[in-house]
């Protein structure tokens, strides 16, 4: 693996840091008073009920909504302003197969990944060879020229993973990236993530699966439309925070929380 | 300016810019002889005529930059754009035609038809973003007004004016003049040179509009870019297609050229040369039997579209057992009973939802995984 963190002057700065977010679609807030500091080489999961606001808090910290109050800064710019975004990468839910019929290959996707990099000059062989070794990173470097709605629900989102590698991202987001993967694949897809972390990639994630985020996360944030704990996985499992959060529909069982 | 009877284009007769149209005009005159030539060494009678060399530029023009701007479109499901787009464009034509006959001058009606395309480009790109959604409702309105703006146009003016509208409804081989061909490559050119520049962030909006915004690309900057391209590659295209028939160019080759291309690439390209197929093949039946040449075009693109179809199915039949090994959505149930797998955890079973406030995508996320 050939990763290596992009030495810049503002090394010890948060990569993300939100500071009394409120956001509403209307009058009621889905985010409300979040505060969320996010430093680098941290793998951060982001859990919370159905409606908890947690999608809608990583649009605000992406800069895809703007806030009603409170502020939102990704790698020390404000989320707004969408600057040094070839060093954020973003996976989201896998909406590939309802609606589009496009063709395009999986290395044309990895590709783009390259894309802010090259503005509006050539894509070079350089370019290339990074989209090539993100594909052998994720492990799908033999899917490369199917198309790639021709995968599968996981394979295709290793390939979005591989996009943001390609574009040498040093904070990934993902939202809810497992919906519609089966489970065989899911656990591949946490091993994974766990692998760029060891690297030294910084690591957003939104997730239903608790379990999963207990397992493989370094710092449990759990939303419901406010902050209800963040701090240490072990202890988000043994406190009350989930049972609060989610109401008191959560049943635990030996080895594993069930919802 | 020797131009013949056909109305000649504004800017040339500006005198700024009458020497790159007079070197356009001699490219065309070239184009001309060499087809010309051609056609005398073969002994082909359709290229003894100078409109149908003029004619055979347009479509070959056309033919690259329709389906150019089209995959774009079509992948975005916006094929209705382009349809709107050309019944403002006849608007605009009604407009010059009005403005001639009012004030006696000689603006070619297809200078006011890009300008009003153009216009409209804009106005449905502001209608998008401000109601969040391209929706077929709004697109329809632009597009029944661009209509019957022109009809009503047309209509003020009676005389003679109503006899000549057919050229713009159908199109017309017969009437591509040196001028219109001219007017052709210079949007040709402006369409080839902005999507070569822009081909990058184009395609990535196409294919993930959020993750392009994510990604620093400004979204509505180039989907005013790209709507105000298919209105001058409607307009372009119109000279041969005719309006009610323009869009087609837009979307059949490209739909022709996605049963058969795996990447985008290949698409752009495969849909470039259906495209072409299309348009000479259609051109030389249109002037063969005397039928009108965007009907002919347009019949012999859906006929390379059905091939494709054909040859598509035929294609994946024989790679079929290629299909990834894990088609995930048929082996979740098998797997569905292991009892560490909180796959399905979120959703389903929590009765009360705290608010339904939430984004639309991951509403029933957890539903879909375990119900098939």
């Amino acid at each position: 693996m050939s990763r290596e963190p992009t030495p810049t002057d503002t090394d010890d700065a948060p990569l993300v840091e939100a500071e009394a977010l409120t956001f509403g679609y209307a009058a009621v807030p889905v985010v409300e008073d979040v505060d969320l500091r996010v430093e680098r080489g941290e793998y951060v999961g982001i859990v919370g009920p159905n409606g908890s606001g947690k999608s809608t808090l990583l649009r605000l910290l992406l800069g895809l909504h703007e806030a009603d109050s409170g502020s939102a800064e990704l790698l020390g710019h404000p989320a707004r302003a969408f600057a040094e975004r070839e060093r954020v990468g973003y996976v989201a839910q896998d909406v590939t197969e309802d609606e589009k019929r496009m063709p395009i290959t999986v290395s044309e996707v990895v590709l783009m990944g390259r894309f802010p990099h090259a503005g509006f000059g050539r894509v070079t062989a350089a370019d290339r060879e990074h989209a090539r070794e993100a594909l052998r990173t994720v492990g799908i470097e033999h899917l490369a020229d199917r198309k790639i709605t021709a995968l599968s629900g996981g394979q295709r989102q290793r390939t979005y993973i591989a996009r943001a590698l390609a574009g040498e991202a040093e904070l990934l987001v993902l939202d809810e990236p497992t919906v519609g993967v089966d489970a065989e694949s899911v656990d591949a897809f946490f091993d994974l993530l766990d692998g760029l972390v060891a690297d030294g990639l910084t690591v957003l994630l939104v997730e239903h699966d608790i379990g999963a985020v207990i397992e493989h996360a370094s710092r449990v944030v759990c939303l419901n439309r406010e902050v209800y704990f963040d701090g240490d996985p072990t202890a988000f499992a043994e406190s009350d925070a989930l049972d609060r959060a989610y109401g008191t529909n959560v049943r635990r069982e030996e080895g594993g929380i069930v919802t | 300016m020797t131009a013949p009877a056909s109305p000649a284009v504004a800017a040339a007769s500006v005198p700024l810019l009458s020497a790159p149209y007079d070197l356009l005009s001699w490219l065309v005159g070239l184009w001309s002889d060499a087809l010309g030539w051609v056609g005398e060494k073969l002994g082909i009678a359709m290229l003894e005529y100078v409109f149908m060399h003029h004619a055979f530029l347009v479509g070959a023009l056309i033919a690259v930059m329709a389906p150019l701007i089209g995959t774009f479109l079509v992948h975005r499901q916006l094929a209705l754009i382009g349809d709107a787009l050309a019944h403002t464009a006849f608007a605009g034509v009604a407009v010059g035609l009005f403005i001639n006959s009012l004030l006696g001058t000689g603006i070619s009606p297809y200078v006011t038809a890009i300008v009003v395309a153009v216009i409209a480009a804009l106005a449905i790109e502001l209608i998008s973003e401000t109601t969040d959604a391209y929706n077929d409702v709004s697109m329809a309105i632009v597009l029944s007004t661009g209509f019957a703006l022109g009809a009503v146009l047309i209509s003020l003016n009676t005389g003679g004016l109503a006899v000549g509208i057919n050229q713009y409804l159908f199109g017309n081989l017969s009437t591509v003049s040196r001028e219109n061909a001219v007017l052709l490559v210079v949007l040709f050119a402006v369409v080839a040179l902005v999507v070569t520049v822009t081909y990058k962030q184009l395609l990535y909006v196409t294919f993930d509009e959020t993750a392009a915004r994510v990604a620093g690309v400004n979204v509505p900057w180039y989907n005013r870019l790209m709507t105000t391209l298919t209105a001058l590659v409607v307009v372009g295209a119109m000279q041969i297609m005719g309006v009610i028939l323009v869009a087609a160019m837009l979307v059949v080759p490209v739909a022709a050229a996605a049963q058969l291309a795996r990447g985008f690439r290949e698409a752009l390209l495969a849909s470039v040369v259906l495209a072409q197929i299309a348009v000479l093949v259609g051109i030389t039946l249109s002037f063969r039997y005397n039928t009108t040449a965007g009907g002919t075009i347009v019949l012999v693109a859906v006929a390379v579209y059905v091939a494709a179809v054909l040859a598509g199915k035929a294609q994946s039949r024989r790679s079929g057992d290629e299909i990834p090994e894990r088609a995930d959505d048929a082996e979740t149930p098998e797997h569905a009973d292991g009892a560490e797998t909180p796959e399905h955890a979120d959703g389903a079973e929590i009765p009360e939802r705290a608010d339904d406030a939430e984004t639309p995508e991951h509403a029933d996320g957890a539903e879909q995984s375990t119900s098939d």
